[in-house]
C-alpha cells in the first residue's frame, strides 16, 4: 500500500475509476433514455480522467479551485469528443444531438466535480497515511452512491418501462426505454386489459381485504399474548418467549404441504377462510415478539397506578397500554400487511379459482407464454405501488417494524 | 405474638396472575397448535407413508342416473337406470349404500333384489365393491299421467351413495422408502451442496453488502432519509414482482442485460443467466443478495449509529487513520449484530422457496431443499417423498436453533 501513497499516483488512478465509472453509468442511462446505441468509450474516458486527475493535484493551490475546476470540465468534453472522432457515445452525433450534447456536459461535471472533492488536499508527492486513506473512502463512498442507486433502481425502473411498452417495442430493442408519449392514454394499455380482462380490480380487493383481516386478526391475539409475555409473572414464560422465535424459522414450504393435504381434505382449499385461517397464524409469533419487546419498555408503575384505581387487568391493557403503544402497534400494522400483501406460497399452493386469487396469485398466472411480458410486469407493478406507497407514506414505522420484526434490535 | 414469615409457596393473587396470563395467551397457542405444530407432527407421519398426490382422494362410490326411453303417456314403460363404479382402481370401497327420491308418477314395476322402496324412497344396499367395480343397475319403471304433465326428470333430485374406504392416509402401512429415495445416489449430495451453497454465499454477501450501504449512509446530510428508503426497495417490494423483473431482465433474448453487454462489446453471444448450470446458482444467489442486504443494512445501520462518537474523537486524537478506526473501533462493535445477523439470515436462506422457485422454477442447478420438497410433492407427485426432504430440513432446522439459543442467548441476554 505505502508504495502507492503518492499524488502522483493515487491521483490519476482515482481519476481514471471515477472517469470510467462515471462513462459506463451515463452512457447506460443514455440509452435507457433514448434507446440509441452507444458505447461509453472507456479508453478515451478512463485517459481523460486519468489526466484530468494529474493536473488537478497539480494546479491546486496555484490557481482558484473553481477555475480549474471548471477548465477541465471542458477540457474533458473536447477530449471524449475529439478522441473518438466527434462521437463522444460511438455514434454520430447527429443522432438526438441535443441528448448527446447534454449527456457529454453532464459525464464531463459528475466526474470532474466528484474528482476534486476527492482530491482535496492531495499533494503531488509523497501523502500520509490520513489523506491518502481519505481519498480512497471519498472514492469508495461516491461509487457505492452510483452502485446502491443503480442496482437498486434499476430493476424498478424496468419493471415500470416495460409495463409501458408493446411486444414489438421490446423485440425490436431491448434497451429502448424511453416513453413515446404520441400514444397517449395507449401507454397504459397493459393495465387497462389487466383491469378490465383480467379482473386485476378484484385481485387488489381480495389482497386488500385479506391484508387488512391478517392485520386485525394477528393484533387481536398477539396483544394479549404479548402483555402476558411482558408484564405476567408465571412459570414458563421463558421457555414461551423463546419458543415464539423458535416458530418464527419453520419453513413455509415445510408447513404448506400438510396444510394442502388438510385444506384438501376438508374443502378449505380455494376459500379466503382458508387463507385467513393460515395468514394470521404466520404473524402472530413475530408480533408477539415485537409486540412484547415494546410493552416492557414501558413504565408499569402507570399501569400499576390503573390497578389501583380499580381498573381490571384487561382495561388496563385497552385504556392505558395500547393508547400508550400506538406507534408500535402502527409499526407492527405495517410490517404484518407486508408479509400478508407479499405472501406467495400458500396462495400459490392453495388457491386454484380465478375468482379467489390475491394480487400475487394474479401475477403467478400471467407467467405464461401466451400472456406478453409487459402484462406481467403491469402485474408487478400493480402488485408493487400499494405497498410502496404505504412504506413511503409511513417509512418511519416501517424500518422500527423491520427493525423490530426481525431481530431483536 | 408469632414471628411474621414471608409467604410460601404460590398465592391466591399469584395463581389469578397466573390464569390470567394463560388464558391470554390461550388464543395464541391454540391457533399456532393448529396451524404449526398439528402440520408439523403430520409432515413427520407422512414422510412414512407410500402415498402419491392421486391418493389424497379417498376411494368413493359414484354413481350416475337417467331414464332411458321416452315415455309419453300415463301408462308408458321406461328403465330408470343408474351407472355406478367405484372411483378407485386400487382400493376397495366396503358397505356402499345408495338412496335416491322417485319423482311423483313413477312407479317401479321390477326392483332389484337389493333394493327397496318406501314411501317413494328408493334405497339400495350394495355391499362391497372390488376396485374399479362398475356395474349398471336397470329397473323398468311405469309413469302416470302426473309424472308426464309435472315435467319431472329423476335427476331432480340426486342420488346418494355411500360407502367406507379407507384413505391411504390413515392406515397403518408404513414405508421407508421414501427416505430411501430422497438420500438414493448423487443427486441429494447435489441438492444440498446447492442449499450450502446458496445459503452460505448467500447469507455473507448480503451481509458484506448491508455492511457497505450502511458505511457510506452513515452520514448525516440531507437526503440520507430518502436514500435508507430506496435501499429498502428490494426487500419490501412482494417478491413475485421483483423476481419476474429480474428474469425479464436477464432473459436472454429479450433482456435487457444482454441487449446492454451485447452492445458494450463485452460478449458476443447472448447468455441465459438463468438457465445455465453453474450461472444460474451465481444469479439466484446474487439475487438472494440483492434482496435481502437491505435488511443487514438496516440493522447495521441502527447498530452503527449507536456507536458512542467520542470513541472516534479520541482515536483521531491518536492518530488513528480512518481504514484503522473503522477495523479496530467499529467492527468489535458490530460483531455482536453481525453473528446475530448472520445466524438468522443463514436460517432464512436456508428455508427460502419463493425466490428460486419463481427465478429458476430449480432447473439448472438450482434445486436447493426447499424447492426439492416442491418438485417431489408435486412435479413428482409423491407426497411421501416430499415430506421426507421436508423432514429432512426441519432435522437441519432444530440442528441451527440449538446452535442460536445457545449464541443468542449469550449475545443478546435472551
Amino acid at each position: 500500500m505505502s508504495a502507492l501513497r503518492y499524488g502522483f499516483i493515487i491521483a490519476p488512478v482515482l481519476g481514471l475509476l471515477w472517469s470510467v465509472t462515471m462513462a459506463t453509468t451515463v452512457a447506460v442511462s443514455l440509452a435507457f433514455a433514448t434507446g440509441l446505441a452507444v458505447t461509453p468509450g472507456m479508453l478515451t474516458a478512463g485517459l481523460s480522467g486519468a489526466a484530468a486527475g494529474l493536473i488537478m493535484i497539480r494546479m491546486f493551490g496555484r490557481l482558484n479551485p473553481k477555475l480549474i475546476v471548471g477548465c477541465l470540465g471542458a477540457l474533458l468534453i473536447i477530449a471524449q469528443a475529439g478522441l473518438r472522432a466527434g462521437e463522444p457515445f460511438g455514434i454520430p452525433l447527429d443522432q438526438s444531438i441535443l441528448s448527446q450534447i447534454l449527456a457529454v456536459v453532464i459525464w464531463a461535471v459528475v466526474t470532474i466535480w466528484p474528482l476534486s472533492l476527492m482530491l482535496d488536499g492531495i499533494e503531488w508527492g509523497g501523502l500520509d497515511r490520513h489523506s491518502f486513506e481519505h481519498a480512497i473512502i471519498r472514492f469508495l463512498t461516491a461509487f457505492g452512491y452510483v452502485f446502491f442507486i443503480v442496482i437498486v433502481a434499476i430493476p424498478f425502473y424496468v419493471m415500470v418501462m416495460t409495463s409501458l411498452k408493446s411486444q414489438q417495442a421490446l423485440l425490436a430493442n431491448a434497451l429502448d426505454f424511453s416513453i413515446d408519449f404520441h400514444k397517449g392514454w395507449g401507454l397504459f394499455r397493459s393495465y387497462s386489459e389487466l383491469f378490465g380482462q383480467f379482473n386485476f380490480g378484484r385481485y387488489l380487493g381480495v389482497s386488500f381485504f385479506v391484508s387488512v383481516m391478517t392485520v386485525f386478526i394477528t393484533l387481536l391475539f398477539s396483544i394479549p399474548g404479548a402483555y402476558a409475555i411482558a408484564r405476567l409473572r408465571f412459570e414458563g414464560r421463558a421457555m414461551l418467549s423463546r419458543s415464539i422465535l423458535l416458530i418464527y424459522m419453520v419453513p413455509m414450504i415445510v408447513l404448506a404441504l400438510p396444510i394442502y393435504i388438510g385444506f384438501s381434505m376438508a374443502g378449505l382449499r380455494n376459500s379466503l377462510f382458508g387463507i385467513l385461517l393460515i395468514y394470521p397464524v404466520t404473524t402472530i409469533p413475530v408480533a408477539l415478539y415485537m409486540l412484547q419487546g415494546y410493552f416492557r419498555g414501558l413504565p408499569g408503575e402507570v399501569e400499576e397506578a390503573g390497578l389501583m384505581d380499580g381498573l381490571s387487568r384487561l382495561a388496563v391493557i385497552w385504556k392505558i397500554t395500547l393508547p400508550l403503544s400506538l406507534p408500535a402497534l402502527a409499526s407492527v400494522s405495517l410490517y404484518v400487511f407486508m408479509i400478508a400483501w407479499n405472501e406467495f406460497l400458500l396462495a400459490f399452493m392453495l388457491l386454484d379459482d380465478p375468482s379467489k386469487f390475491t394480487l400475487t396469485r394474479g401475477v403467478a398466472m400471467l407467467n405464461s407464454s401466451e400472456i406478453p411480458r409487459q402484462h406481467l410486469m403491469a402485474g408487478a407493478v400493480i402488485a408493487t405501488v400499494p405497498i410502496m406507497v404505504l412504506f413511503l407514506g409511513l417509512e418511519r414505522f416501517m424500518t422500527k417494524g423491520l427493525t423490530a420484526g426481525s431481530v431483536k434490535g | 405474638m408469632t414471628a411474621s414469615s414471608p409467604p410460601v409457596g404460590t398465592g391466591p393473587l399469584q395463581k389469578r396472575e397466573t390464569r390470567l396470563a394463560w388464558g391470554l395467551l390461550s388464543p395464541t397457542l391454540i391457533s399456532v397448535a393448529l396451524v404449526i405444530v398439528l402440520p408439523l407432527l403430520a409432515i413427520f407421519w407422512i414422510s412414512v407413508k407410500p402415498i402419491e398426490l392421486a391418493d389424497l382422494r379417498a376411494p368413493a362410490p359414484d354413481v350416475y342416473e337417467r331414464l332411458k326411453g321416452n315415455p309419453k303417456a300415463a301408462g308408458d314403460t321406461a328403465v330408470l337406470e343408474y351407472r355406478l363404479k367405484n372411483a378407485s382402481q386400487k382400493k376397495p370401497v366396503a358397505n356402499v349404500q345408495m338412496s335416491d327420491q322417485l319423482p311423483d308418477g313413477l312407479t317401479i314395476a321390477e326392483i332389484d333384489p337389493r333394493c327397496a322402496v318406501t314411501d317413494k324412497r328408493l334405497t339400495c344396499d350394495f355391499g362391497d365393491w372390488k376396485p374399479g367395480h362398475r356395474e349398471r343397475l336397470q329397473m323398468t319403471v311405469v309413469v302416470d299421467q302426473g309424472f308426464i304433465s309435472s315435467g319431472a326428470t329423476v335427476r331432480d333430485t340426486e342420488a346418494e351413495i355411500s360407502g367406507d374406504a379407507s384413505s391411504d392416509l390413515f392406515n397403518t402401512e408404513f414405508t421407508i422408502k421414501n427416505f430411501t429415495r430422497v438420500f438414493d445416489g448423487d443427486e441429494f449430495f447435489d441438492v444440498l451442496g446447492v442449499t450450502l451453497f446458496y445459503t452460505v454465499f448467500g447469507t455473507i454477501g448480503a451481509l458484506a453488502v448491508g455492511m457497505l450501504a450502511a458505511l457510506i449512509l452513515n452520514k448525516d446530510f440531507t437526503g440520507q432519509g430518502v436514500l435508507r428508503g430506496l435501499f429498502l426497495f428490494p426487500y419490501v417490494a412482494p417478491v413475485i414482482a421483483v423476481a419476474f423483473t429480474w428474469v425479464t431482465l436477464f432473459d436472454p433474448f429479450s433482456g435487457s442485460a444482454n441487449a446492454l453487454l451485447l452492445q458494450m462489446g463485452a460478449i458476443d453471444q447472448p447468455i441465459n443467466f438463468f438457465g445455465e448450470r453453474p450461472l444460474a446458482l451465481v444469479m439466484v444467489t446474487v439475487f438472494e443478495i440483492w434482496r435481502y442486504f437491505p435488511l443487514s443494512f438496516l440493522f447495521i445501520l441502527a447498530r452503527m449509529q449507536s456507536i458512542d462518537s467520542d470513541m472516534y474523537e479520541a482515536a483521531e486524537m491518536d492518530g488513528a487513520s480512518p481504514f484503522q478506526k473503522f477495523w479496530y473501533l467499529s467492527v468489535p462493535q458490530l460483531m455482536g449484530i453481525l453473528s446475530v445477523l448472520f445466524l438468522l439470515r443463514f436460517i432464512w436462506t436456508f428455508n427460502k422457496f419463493d425466490d428460486i422457485f419463481l427465478l429458476t422454477g430449480g432447473n439448472a442447478g438450482t434445486r436447493t431443499l426447499t424447492v426439492n420438497v416442491y418438485e417431489q410433492a408435486f412435479a413428482l407427485s409423491n407426497i411421501g417423498a416430499g415430506s421426507a426432504v421436508a423432514v429432512v430440513i426441519f432435522c437441519c432446522l432444530l440442528l441451527f436453533s440449538v446452535f442460536f439459543f445457545k449464541f443468542m442467548s449469550r449475545e443478546e441476554g435472551l
